[in-house]
């Protein structure tokens, strides 16, 4: 204690004798200084007297409560995060090629893209699908375009991550359909389905039926799965799109761990035990460009996450505190213009997701602010996150920007303000009302305003944009998706219609329309039958359509 | 005599939800002191149409992230001649690659924004129109 009191008096002597008299002289740059998220910063940062008071409260050991340090213990010294690159376009055919080629590179896990229809359940040939088939990811209508997406790809040696919310189910039993048919036991089998409705109604749009069916929908993946595939993350909360619209670090923390708060209250609510579907919940996160604010940002995510947990939810299971995250490279910090430059940016960003503690990360191509990437720039991506991992030596230590002055100052500056957010979205009845009443999307939208006032006006800098910038020809050489592609899928689909057993399919949704009637029923075996009949994603979800109703956005500008 | 003011309708057509650039376009534009609607997300070509018609608007701003701008642009401004709705002035915006620009406007797209513009540059258009 003597000796911070010993820095107090230093500092002042410091700041009047020194400091004073360089700042008199040379002015700083800024009035101000503040993170990315307008965090304020401090000139320099100092031992502060409660830190080692309180140390194995705020950050204790690796692989334990509260996982400030790291949800496990030796993190990448026993084993690097999972490289894994999201992916998709077109059809199964070309997808399964793109897939296989990034395995090839060295890629340790799948994560794959779906097209919007897919997203909405709307099958290749809806009108709606008009102009939207195969384009940001690939076109999945039935379990037969499935099999196709994964020829050659033994679903007990990869682990594949879908992204894929409203109509999660689905896909989920279509995988299950798939690993039954290629004889791997279903406890073999890992991955990740994103199933995070709540952010599609915040920030990503592709919800379909209003919030109780949907949060039915997801108590009763994480029923099945528990006992069925048990090794399988039955959701995915993501952050990643709310920072995308435009919110704050500390926005995008605060909104994903309420997001977790409510899926986690709801499922106790209809009768499921915390430890017994807690531990397969996972999250995904952002990584921009201010490199400290966001280790900050994951370091605070696991404390706060873990407390929530036992305090909150009594969750008694070390693996139902622990927050373990997959990590992307922030796609809106990608500029049209120099795009090479991107390849730096997403430099730093993997970086600090690498040094924040990510379980698995996908970095952005450096042309995706114009179009999908191409392989060569693919290639680029994942070979940062392999040097990065390889030659950075960043690896070799856990955590190793714990004990900074400034990265734990930030970090409890993080969860302070992230505990006010969930404080205030308690207030408001918890986050589906938070939600119904657009207050987080007005947060979001606020913030999104402010960030591009400042970049027009300039007080951002966005090198190549308003800073820097150079005439150059337009890019050369973008990935297209052949418009042709809808056709070769629709006639697909009408083939796999013509030779399906008419008698069983119906059968199959018979059921499933009674169960979506019972609430008691569990849907997920009811859609798997379904699949299994090679029912269409676009019939189920239609089904389901008129049983749940469609959700409505509340417009706020 | 009192000016009317210009109104204009920012529209996602599609199945995309990436509307931070719609709502952000929309809200600088107001600001800028223009009347201005925006439609929300997963809007057909018909119903924008339909808006912009019912709301007597000056001009459409549409917004897509998704790649199926060649597609659906094209559909509304078709629609707003059948509907005898020409006036309207068509600009759309988001992830066009440039090589598409010039089939946009071929199509009647009166211009095409693309990530980096400044507001201005969409004001300076909306003022340069008769």
């Amino acid at each position: 204690m003597a000796e911070y009191k010993k820095i107090e008096q230093r500092k002042k002597l410091w700041e009047a004798n020194v400091l004073g008299k360089v700042l008199a002289r040379f002015p700083e740059t800024r009035q101000s200084f503040a993170t990315g998220s307008a965090l304020p910063l401090e000139r320099v940062y100092f031992p502060e007297p409660c830190d080692e008071d309180h140390y194995l409260e705020n950050l204790g050991f690796p692989g334990e409560y509260p996982f400030t340090r790291g949800v496990q213990p030796t993190m990448y010294r026993g084993r690097l995060w999972t490289m894994r690159q999201y992916a998709g376009f077109g059809t199964a055919e070309e997808s399964n090629q793109r897939y296989k080629f990034l395995l090839e590179q060295g890629q340790t896990g799948l994560s794959i893209a779906f097209d919007l229809p897919t997203q909405i359940g709307y099958d290749s040939d809806d009108p709606l699908a008009e102009g939207e088939v195969g384009k940001v990811g690939v076109a999945i209508d039935t379990l037969k375009d499935m099999e196709i997406l994964f020829a050659g790809i033994p679903l007990d040696k990869v682990s594949t991550s879908m992204t894929i919310n409203a109509p999660a189910a689905i896909l989920l039993a279509m995988y299950i359909a798939l690993a039954d048919k290629q004889g791997v036991p279903r406890d073999k089998l890992q991955g990740t389905i994103q199933n995070d409705i709540l952010k599609e109604y915040i920030a990503r749009g592709t919800y379909i039926f209003p919030p109780a069916p949907s949060m039915r929908l997801i108590h009763n993946i994480f029923a099945y799965c528990s006992t069925e595939v048990p090794n399988w993350n039955t959701i995915s909360i993501s952050g990643y799109h709310i920072r995308e619209a435009g919110s704050t670090a500390v926005q995008e923390v605060a909104f994903t761990l309420a997001d977790g708060i409510e899926y986690v209250r709801s499922a106790i609510q209809v009768g499921l035990k915390v430890d017994e579907f807690a531990g397969r919940l996972s999250f995904f996160f952002n990584a921009h460009n201010d490199l400290f604010e966001e280790v900050a940002k994951f370091r605070a995510a696991r404390r706060i996450w873990a407390r929530v947990m036992k305090e909150k939810f009594q969750a008694r299971k070390p693996a139902s505190q622990m927050l373990r995250f997959h990590t992307q490279t922030g796609g809106s910090t990608l500029t049209a213009q120099q795009p090479d430059n991107n390849v730096v940016r997403v430099t730093l960003q993997a970086l600090a997701a690498v040094l924040g503690g990510t379980q698995s990360l996908h970095t952005n191509s450096r042309e995706e602010a114009l179009a999908l990437p191409a392989e060569d720039s693919v290639r680029i991506a994942l070979r940062t996150q392999q040097v990065i991992a390889y030659e950075s030596g960043v690896t070799g230590t856990v955590d190793p920007l714990a004990g900074s002055y400034f990265v734990e100052a930030l970090t409890d500056r993080v969860e302070a303000e992230v505990w006010a957010y969930l404080d205030k979205i308690e207030e408001l009845g918890g986050m589906v009302r938070a939600i119904e009443k657009g207050y987080v999307q007005k947060e979001i939208q606020d913030a999104a305003y402010r960030t591009q006032r400042q970049i027009e006006a300039g007080e951002q800098v966005v090198v190549g944009v308003n800073r820097f910038t150079v005439s150059e020809p337009p890019p050369q050489n973008l990935l297209r998706v052949d418009p042709a592609l809808r056709e070769v899928q629709v006639k697909k689909l009408a083939e796999v219609r013509k030779n399906r057993n008419a008698g069983r399919l119906g059968e199959t949704l018979a059921a499933l329309k009674e169960g979506a009637r019972s609430p008691e029923a569990n849907l997920m075996p009811l859609i798997l039958d379904c699949v299994r009949a090679y029912a269409s994603l676009g019939e189920i979800c239609g089904l389901l359509r008129s049983e749940f109703g469609e959700h409505r956005e509340t417009v706020i500008l | 005599m009192a000016v009317k003011k210009i109104r204009i309708l920012i529209a996602k057509p599609g199945l995309d939800g990436h509307d931070r650039g719609a709502k952000y376009v929309a809200r600088a534009l107001k600001d800028a002191g223009y009347e201005v609607i925006y439609t929300g997300i997963r809007q057909t070509p018909e119903a924008i149409v339909k808006t912009a018609i019912q709301e007597d608007v000056d001009f459409i701003g549409l917004s897509l992230l998704s790649g199926a701008h060649k597609e659906l642009f094209p559909r509304v401004v078709e629609l707003l001649k059948d509907n005898g709705a020409e006036d309207i002035t068509v600009m759309g915006g988001g992830i066009i690659p440039g090589e598409d620009i010039p089939f946009l406007k071929d199509k009647g797209i009166q211009a095409v924004f693309t990530p980096g513009t400044p507001i201005q540059a969409v004001i300076d258009f909306i003022e340069s129109r008769p």
